[in-house]
């Protein structure tokens, strides 16, 4: 057959159809295992030393608030006769008695309060209570926030608009005022609530401690939703979005399959740092005396009951306003080094 | 540029429209009213003071009766302190908090962005560390804990500082202190990551290969577009600080605006909780225009539309 000079077709000859050589298959065999999003997010992390260290710190702080006050011989309610206001390591009388007489008596490290009571297992359940308001109030952030975004941003034109204008207007409203106004309202239905058949851990909670998860469900979510929105807005152009619904996949399919796991990293980055915020607001509502429930404590509630006796106590104020120091800055700074080693924008 | 203007204006008319109607029903829906909590009060007196201010009447009527009020600039008297009006309360108490919250956005912008400039200029150096770790830190303490060790050390230790009112400079040093140090630090923060981005621009090296003088560069080419950021920072921030803090103003014994806003929530004072939300909202809207403003300005490649 006579070729075409100009032609594009390949100039095949019967030997190109031979089978391999072992030479030739060698060459694609994949020598390093290929590594995955998370993977590499994780070596990332892990040669990052500060981020490590904070997670270290994390760790310990959760052990030291969940599972060392199961087993600490003080409760964080007892209040122990006589035992008003030591200093730390210091005993009561009583106490003092006991020891002479040849018992063992554990330690009040941090001393006690005024009413009496051990203060280093309320500093733990102080900072239990905290810690869950952070994990909790971030999980029901992250929840509504990303949904909220992520349709605003993929649906896009008036839906955006309308719904963007609603964030704008919570965002205006100064927030106190909510949260004052909500945990009033909010007061008599839980109280109804706990005496239903069922709801008896309403009490156990707290109705004060719902009502600030409530508040965060309703208020704080607008910072997620505009990260989100933002993200999403840039995602939903590429052409993986396109092709998926050229193949028909449902809207709701295509947020949550494809565009909320492609933003997994601002996700990630977004919620570890929004933990520490939620942290300090509680800290903030307990200071202003709407936070927890008493007997519970929080760390903000320690902080705000000490500064009346800050002149002779000045310890009991710096323990827990130490410890919450020292859990906002650890999350924050693993929060910085995850998005260090997640954010693909920061990959080079 | 006007029409963007007008179009801004109208659409934070109706933005302040509907923080209002939200604020007036959510706090004529929570039990509890203006006149229950005070004592030896007989309902004849209640139901007398509620005819005075309006609140017998079904809640629409009320409503429209504030709504139409308030266009006109009418926001009523205050339910609790006799004899005032919201509108007095509001021009008494707010030069206060805005004395102080003004200065402490003063000096945070002041120690913030020369600050983080540095540290971007030396990163990796021992400045730049050290700047990191105070910022870092900065972040992480509450304000009351800011404001307890301050009064600790400062007002009961070392009793060089006054602890409470607003009377000499001296007074203002420890609120200031305490209002500064989270923007401070989150400036610096914004200030050096923003500043490390610009540094990297083509036109940087651009400048300096065409010879331009070091300072030259740095204001004119690094600083002028590093600073959108904490522009936009900024904005929000100066409409919140201004408006006063509750928790300093409690602990420095400041009579602002934030601490009368709290208690006219405690209090159910509905006519000054409308009117604090409602001039809230305004300068927080107000600053995000001006925040548009002054970006068009610093940086003349956004367009406003």
């Amino acid at each position: 057959m006579k070729e075409n000079p100009i032609s594009f077709q390949l100039k095949l000859k019967p030997e190109d159809f031979l089978p391999a050589t072992e030479e030739e298959k060698q060459s694609q065999v994949i020598m390093r295992e290929s590594v995955s999003f998370w993977k590499d997010g994780a070596r990332r992390l892990r040669k990052n030393k500060v981020a490590m260290v904070s997670l270290v710190v994390i760790i310990l702080v959760m052990i030291f608030s969940f599972i060392v006050p199961s087993f600490y011989p003080y409760n964080y309610k007892e209040q122990i006769k006589g035992a008003n206001n030591l200093r730390p390591m210091q005993y009561s009388e009583e106490e003092q008695a006991r020891i002479d007489a040849g018992e063992k008596v554990f330690p009040h490290v941090f001393g006690t309060d005024k009413m009496g009571r051990d203060y280093a297992i309320r500093v733990m359940m102080g900072s239990r209570i905290s810690l869950l308001v952070g994990l909790i109030a971030t999980g029901i952030i992250l929840i509504i926030g990303s949904i909220y975004g992520s349709v605003a941003a993929f649906f896009g034109g008036w839906v955006d608009l309308v719904m963007m204008r609603i964030v704008d207007i919570i965002y205006t409203i100064p927030d106190i005022l909510l949260i004052v106004l909500l945990s009033f309202a909010l007061k008599a239905p839980l109280a109804q609530l706990k005496e239903a058949p069922g709801f008896a851990w309403v009490g156990i909670v707290g109705e004060n401690l719902i009502s600030i998860f409530v508040v965060f469900a309703l208020l704080y979510w607008v910072g997620m939703a505009r990260m989100v929105r933002s993200q999403v807005l840039m995602l939903k152009e590429s052409e993986y979005v396109t092709a998926a619904r050229a193949l028909g996949v449902s809207n709701a399919k295509i947020i949550k399959k494809h565009l909320l796991t492609n933003c997994i990293g601002t996700l990630i980055v977004t919620t570890t740092l929004q933990i520490p915020s939620s942290i300090f607001t509680e800290s903030f509502l307990s200071f202003l005396g709407m936070g927890v429930a008493v007997p519970l404590p929080s760390l903000g509630s320690l902080a705000s009951d000490a500064i009346n006796g800050m002149n002779t106590y000045p310890y009991l104020l710096f323990i827990p306003a130490l410890l919450i120091s020292l859990i906002i800055l650890s999350f924050n700074l693993l929060g910085d080094g995850l998005r260090d080693a997640f954010d693909p924008k920061l990959k080079n | 540029m006007l029409k963007y203007i007008l179009k801004r204006i109208l659409l934070a008319i109706v933005t302040i429209w509907a923080v209002a109607t939200l604020t007036f029903f959510l706090m004529n829906m929570v039990p509890g009213g203006p006149f229950l909590s005070e004592k030896a009060i007989s309902p004849q007196a209640t139901a007398a003071l509620e005819a005075k201010y309006g609140l017998d009447k079904p809640l629409w009527q009320q409503y429209l009766t504030y709504m139409a009020g308030a266009s006109h600039g009418d926001f009523g008297d205050s339910l609790k302190q006799r004899g005032r009006t919201v509108m007095d309360i509001i021009t008494m108490k707010f030069p206060v908090s805005a004395r102080v919250g003004g200065v402490s956005v003063l000096v945070a912008l002041l120690l913030g962005v020369p600050l983080g400039c540095i540290a971007a200029l030396k990163r990796g150096k021992f400045l730049d560390n050290l700047i990191s770790v105070v910022s870092t830190c900065g972040i992480a303490v509450p304000s009351f804990v800011i404001c307890t060790l301050l009064l600790y050390f400062f007002g009961v230790r070392l009793q060089i500082l006054p602890t409470m009112g607003l009377t000499s400079w001296k007074h203002y040093v420890m609120p200031v202190m305490a209002l500064a140090f989270y923007p401070t630090a989150y400036i610096m923060r914004l200030m050096r990551s923003s500043m490390l981005d610009v540094l990297g621009q083509d036109y940087m090296r651009t400048a300096k290969a065409k010879g331009l003088a070091g300072g030259k560069i740095l204001f004119k080419h690094a600083l002028r577009n590093a600073i959108l950021p904490v522009i936009t920072y900024v904005g929000p921030l100066l409409a919140y600080t201004v408006t006063g803090s509750f928790v300093v103003e409690k602990i420095f014994t400041i009579p602002g605006l934030g601490g009368e806003f709290i208690s006219a929530i405690n209090g159910r004072d509905y006519t000054l909780i409308m009117g604090t939300t409602i001039f809230l909202a305004t300068l927080i809207i107000l600053m995000n225009v001006v925040v548009d403003i002054v970006y068009k300005i610093v940086d003349p490649r956004i367009k406003l539309k």
